[in-house]
């Protein structure tokens, strides 16, 4: 991998996230009544996209919204300004990233907007987006943040409408604990003001995407598993090579699998959760590949697991499929509105580093450049821990990009465990595990998730 | 962790609250802090169709517990009775000490103080009964938790959990 161009700058990154940053902090004060300052930095959003399609509405919502008096199209306006300079910041550092690797990228999908019902609670889901544009993040109170709840709440049910829930789900739950604002010392002003522009224009009926356009039929090699969590959700998605029966070019593809759930299902209670509904968590575990039959595709390399689609295959290393699949296979593109340098996560392999402890944090120094490391980010239930990442010679991760890096998130590592090489993976335990540490979280989660579903049993339906 | 890393501001990614550490249910399946109080619901030692919906208020520390069916709790005049104690107990295993200190607006503690460090500066003040009407609402949100139990999980990609990265850190 050539690490060295990722520690290089960008062109016109710093520019692009001035005018984003200077968004952000219009946002955080509120727009209700706007200050001078957020009025410039309206303004700097809206130049920002001069030139381009959106300039005239983004221009004419920038003022609106400087006079206090934006509407909710207004304010769509500018999460879609926001949302475009973002995807042009991922496109630059998605490109960096696929020089880096040197992956063949796979062809982008034809832009094809999904269609999806026009239903009341998008409505009442950007209603309560709005108040908070108007309160900022500094203005937040216990009044404003509960709005979200009977959204949610009605939206759950509906699984095509899961993407948004998930969101606002999580986001409320940070805001809350986060009340009041006018007491927070600092304000993660970015994140706050991403999460607000995707709920923004996840509200637009179709903004979730197209359902899958092909169908996968082939050998599915396992390279690892990402597990994302909030309060009440939790996804775990494995990054596996798919390898086509019909001889055609291998390619890069995530299997995901995701539920609502109370905030007291934790660690090895998350994979309990996920486990039943995706087989090829299982085959994870038992270090299997797995052979699927017209399982649904999407274009931008997300297999819409079904079981019945699937049956284990023969045994299958992760790391001989890192060292020998993965370097041919093709990177997918990004659908056009999930565009965001959060959303890069891009499977590589390192071999042949110097990991060292620096003040920031792990970092392992490949072919000269010092990588960052983000051991944070490997769950807990799982035997991969930062001390066995820091003694690692080898290593599977995602690329990620975030705060002005870019940092490997490690999905495996090749270790010596008392001079014996052995490979951990963060997502082991996913399908169930023999590991004593293992077996001990499995049992308390099972307790918990036993007293959780006898209290629902007993108070739910009355 | 509301202490941000020092690029929280430019982050996408940087998390904002710590995950629930894990605890045992049985005694007291639900608590939260939220809408300004720290509430949940604590099984009845009794009666197994029996729970207590109990809270106190962040700030003035006024409580209230009764049970589901809106029976006021025996234990709960002239301060914190047993229930609403368990329940400060479960709260700071689950979220630390110093976030429920944080929330409660007690003086500070550190993360791993015993419940006591912060029960005690509560029960100190001689708080007093607050307003019922909270109970219902707590109740309600206990359910809609135990719902999600019920919710059908997706193999639908859902982007937006990129969002959420775990954390070692624990509350």
């Amino acid at each position: 991998m050539r690490a060295d161009l990722l520690a290089e700058s960008v062109d016109g990154l710093d520019e692009a996230l001035a005018a984003v940053d200077a968004f952000d902090e219009a946002l955080a004060t509120g727009l209700l009544r706007p200050q001078p300052a957020q009025a410039a930095g309206l303004a700097q959003l809206a130049g920002a996209l001069a030139g381009s399609p959106l300039h005239a509405n983004v221009a004419e919502a920038a003022a609106k919204a400087a006079e206090g008096a934006a509407g909710e199209d207004h304010l769509l306006a500018l999460a879609a300004a926001r949302t475009a300079l973002l995807g042009s910041v991922h496109d630059a550092l998605a490109a960096r990233a696929a020089e880096a690797t040197g992956r063949p990228a796979a062809e982008p999908p034809a832009a094809d907007a999904g269609t999806g019902p026009a239903v009341n609670v998008l409505a009442a889901a950007r209603s309560w987006l709005a108040d908070l544009a108007r309160c900022g993040w500094r203005g937040i109170d216990h009044d404003v943040v509960s709005g979200a709840a009977p959204v949610v709440s009605a939206m759950l049910p509906d699984p095509a409408l899961r993407r948004l829930a998930a969101l606002l789900d999580g986001f409320a739950d940070e805001l809350a604990a986060s009340c009041p604002g006018s007491a927070l010392e600092s304000v993660p002003a970015r994140r706050w003001a991403d999460l607000w522009s995707r709920g923004m224009l996840l509200t637009l009926p179709g903004a979730a995407g197209a359902p899958a356009a092909g169908t996968a039929t082939g050998r599915l090699l396992p390279l690892g598993v990402d597990l994302h969590e909030h309060a009440t959700a939790v996804q775990a998605q494995v990054h596996a090579v798919f390898e086509p029966a019909d001889g055609a070019a291998p390619l890069l593809v995530r299997a995901s699998v995701s539920a609502p759930k109370p905030e007291t299902i934790v660690g090895a209670g998350l994979w309990q959760l996920l486990r039943p509904h995706m087989s090829l968590l299982t085959a994870v575990s038992e270090g299997r590949a797995m052979d699927v039959t017209g399982m649904p595709l999407t274009a931008e390399g997300d297999l819409v697991w079904d079981d019945a689609r699937a049956r284990p295959g023969e045994s299958a290393d992760a790391f001989s499929t890192a060292r020998v699949a993965l370097p041919t296979a093709a990177d997918p593109a990004t659908a056009p509105l999930d565009r965001h340098p959060a959303r890069i996560a891009v499977p590589v392999f390192l071999e042949g580093y110097a990991a060292a402890q620096a003040e920031t944090g792990l970092t392992f120094t490949v072919a000269g450049t010092a990588l960052p490391v983000d051991t944070d980010r490997v769950p807990l239930a799982g035997p991969l821990t930062p001390e066995a990442v820091a003694k690692s010679a080898a290593c599977i991760g995602l690329l990620r990009w975030d705060a002005g890096t870019f940092r490997v998130q490690p999905l495996a590592v090749e270790t010596a465990v008392r001079k014996k090489p052995v490979a951990l993976h963060a997502g082991a335990w996913a399908g169930g595990t023999a590991d004593k540490a293992g077996v001990k979280a499995e049992k308390a989660a099972t307790d918990a998730a036993g007293v959780l579903r006898e209290r629902a049993g007993r108070l739910l339906r009355k | 962790m509301s202490d941000l890393v020092p690029d929280g501001q430019r982050s996408s990614t940087a998390r904002v609250v710590a995950p629930a550490s894990p605890r045992k249910l049985a005694k007291v399946p639900f608590v939260e802090l939220a809408d300004g109080r720290l509430q949940g619901v604590v099984s009845s030692g009794s009666d197994i169709a029996r729970v207590y919906v109990s809270s106190v208020a962040a700030g003035t520390f006024a409580y209230t517990c009764s049970t589901n069916n809106n029976r006021p709790c025996g234990g709960a005049y002239g301060g914190f009775c047993n229930h609403i104690r368990a329940l400060i107990g479960e709260a700071v295993l689950q979220y630390g000490a110093g976030r429920v200190a944080r929330y409660m607006r007690v003086e500070p503690v550190e993360a791993d103080s015993p419940a006591q460090s912060v029960i005690a500066p509560m029960a100190q003040t001689r708080p007093v009964p607050g307003d019922k009407s909270a109970a219902a609402s707590v109740f309600s949100r206990f359910l809609r938790q135990l719902a999600y139990l019920e919710m059908a999980p997706t193999t639908a990609p859902l982007p937006e959990m990129q969002w959420f990265p775990p954390t070692r850190a624990v509350a």
